[in-house]
């Protein structure tokens, strides 16, 4: 067993843990935050997608031992104050989810998404969520979703700066 | 999926690392991005007893320019490579590769060094360094040596490293004026290894070709370089003719084997074209 110190969602938390735990299973049954999905467990469909240190990744291709010391933040760690985060609005607004099993992972991923390019192309969109699968959407409506996002994050910081 | 009872070191210096693989032997693998070690553990084609991670050993994440090299540390991330402006603006064959590896969250963890270490010919470094003529930093308990590239790749998942050796540094002759550089695979979708992909990296003095670089992904059992196309264009002045010519050299010389991309001779064709289409973009790339 090897002792873990992680942050998710700004919460410190210390545990013991056998070397093989999965990182996406510390999340979701060490400490019971279920919003992180699996959806295949081969590193592919992107269901498991968590932000480490502020990058998207994939929590079923790594270890918990390997986040010792890290920041996380996963589904549950978006509202603020009782807000939707823009781009949970934003699925919300434009029908971005129809069985939801996706929706967090795809999420998480917009996030790092949007750090890169806070205005992006339709094409940056798609590539960008390429390592995310929907089997519902057909994606159209997943990028709406973004572009929303993108906006009133947009104008959420000009009136930020118009407050300063 | 859940991978077979191990023992973890966490390693911070490199010292550490090699009296760690001394003490465990076969029994211990290096994990550095674990983007190939951890799907194979989960499963179970691979079960090491003792890994040892140096993912957090400082100092080994860097891309810079230096004595006519451009020097890259071995934990280096893919998702570094693709959003560095010097291999934006003077080695674009990396940046060509590294968007068309995995995913973007993949490449959030990947890093370069494990992708060579990895010794796999599906892997798309391995002919981007074959291109670039790179040269391998590897470091030791006995110290450090420098492996060419043509000496690295041993055959299936083997390279030259030894148990105890960590690849540090990837070394490459720095781009000079005259010379471009391209990379393309095909892949059937995001995230797959290559059905095939050419790797070139040309420099042209007055039309006529000076250095060049082929390396070949997936198309064979090791990483290969396109000898005899390389041959056909070095000293010549390139023409229509001469890139057709050794782009099917290039295309009957691989080794592909059939599979869900495709047949033996698909992947024929498409390295003969892929190669034809690489070499006039790295062309054009060194005219600009
Ligand atoms: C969904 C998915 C899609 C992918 N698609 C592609 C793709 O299209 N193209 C591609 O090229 N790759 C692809 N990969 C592979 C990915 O790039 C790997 O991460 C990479 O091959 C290995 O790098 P790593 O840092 O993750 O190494 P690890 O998995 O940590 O290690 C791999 C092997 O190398 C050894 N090793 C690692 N680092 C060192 C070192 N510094 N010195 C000595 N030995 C070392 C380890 O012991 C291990 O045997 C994909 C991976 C996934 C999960
Ligand atoms: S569950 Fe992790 S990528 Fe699918
Ligand atoms: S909404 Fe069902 S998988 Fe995306």
């Amino acid at each position: 067993m090897k002792k873990v110190t992680i942050t998710i969602n700004g919460e410190s938390h210390t545990q013991e843990v056998e070397p093989r735990l999965l990182l996406v299973h510390f999340i979701r049954e060490n400490l019971e935050l279920t919003g992180t999905h699996i959806g295949c467990d081969t590193s592919h469909c992107g269901a498991c997608t968590i932000l480490l240190n502020d990058k998207s990744i994939k929590s079923c291709t790594m270890f918990a031992v390997q986040a010792d010391g890290a920041e996380i933040t996963t589904i549950e760690g978006l509202v603020t104050n009782g807000n939707l985060h823009p781009l949970q609005e934003g699925f919300k607004e434009e029908h971005g989810l129809q069985c939801g099993f996706c929706t967090p992972g795809m999420i998480m991923r917009s996030i790092d998404l949007l750090n890169h390019h806070p205005n992006p192309s339709e094409e940056e969109i798609r590539w960008g969520i390429s390592s995310n699968l929907c089997r519902c959407t057909g994606y159209n409506n997943i990028v709406k979703a973004i572009q929303y996002a993108a906006k009133k994050m947009k104008e959420e910081t000009t009136v930020e700066a118009a407050a300063n | 999926m859940i991978p077979a009872s191990f023992d973890y070191h966490c390693p911070s210096t490199l010292q550490e690392a090699f009296a760690l693989a001394q003490e465990y032997g076969e029994n211990a693998k290096y994990l550095s991005g674990g983007h190939s070690l951890i799907p194979m553990m989960k499963l179970r084609l691979a079960s090491p007893e003792h890994i040892i991670d140096i993912g957090r050993i400082d100092g080994l994440s860097y891309i810079k320019e230096e004595d006519g090299l451009l020097k890259i540390g071995a934990l280096t991330t893919e998702a570094d490579l693709e959003f560095s402006p010097l291999l934006q603006e003077k080695y674009p064959i990396i940046t060509d590769a590294v968007k068309l590896i995995g995913d973007p969250s993949v490449r959030n963890k990947a890093t370069l060094g494990g992708n060579l270490a990895h010794g796999d010919a599906a892997n798309d470094h391995p002919a981007v360094m074959l291109a670039l003529r790179a040269k391998i930093i590897a470091q030791g308990p006995n110290g450090s040596r420098s492996i060419d590239i043509d000496e690295f790749f041993q055959g299936f998942y083997t390279t030259e490293l030894t148990q105890e050796e960590i690849l540090t540094e990837i070394q490459i002759p720095a781009a000079g004026s005259g010379s471009g550089s391209a990379y393309h695979k095909i892949e059937r979708k995001v995230g797959d290894y290559a059905a095939s992909g050419v790797a070139v990296n040309i420099s042209l003095a007055n039309g006529v070709c000076q250095e060049i670089g082929i390396g070949l992904t997936n198309v064979n059992p090791q990483p290969l370089r396109a000898s005899r196309s390389e041959d056909a264009l070095r000293g010549k002045e390139v023409t229509d003719e001469l890139i057709q010519e050794a782009a099917k050299m290039a295309g009957e010389d691989c080794k592909p084997t059939a599979d869900l991309r495709g047949s033996v001779d698909y992947k024929r064709s498409i390295t003969k074209e892929l190669t034809k289409r690489m070499l006039n973009l790295a062309i054009e790339r060194a005219k600009a």
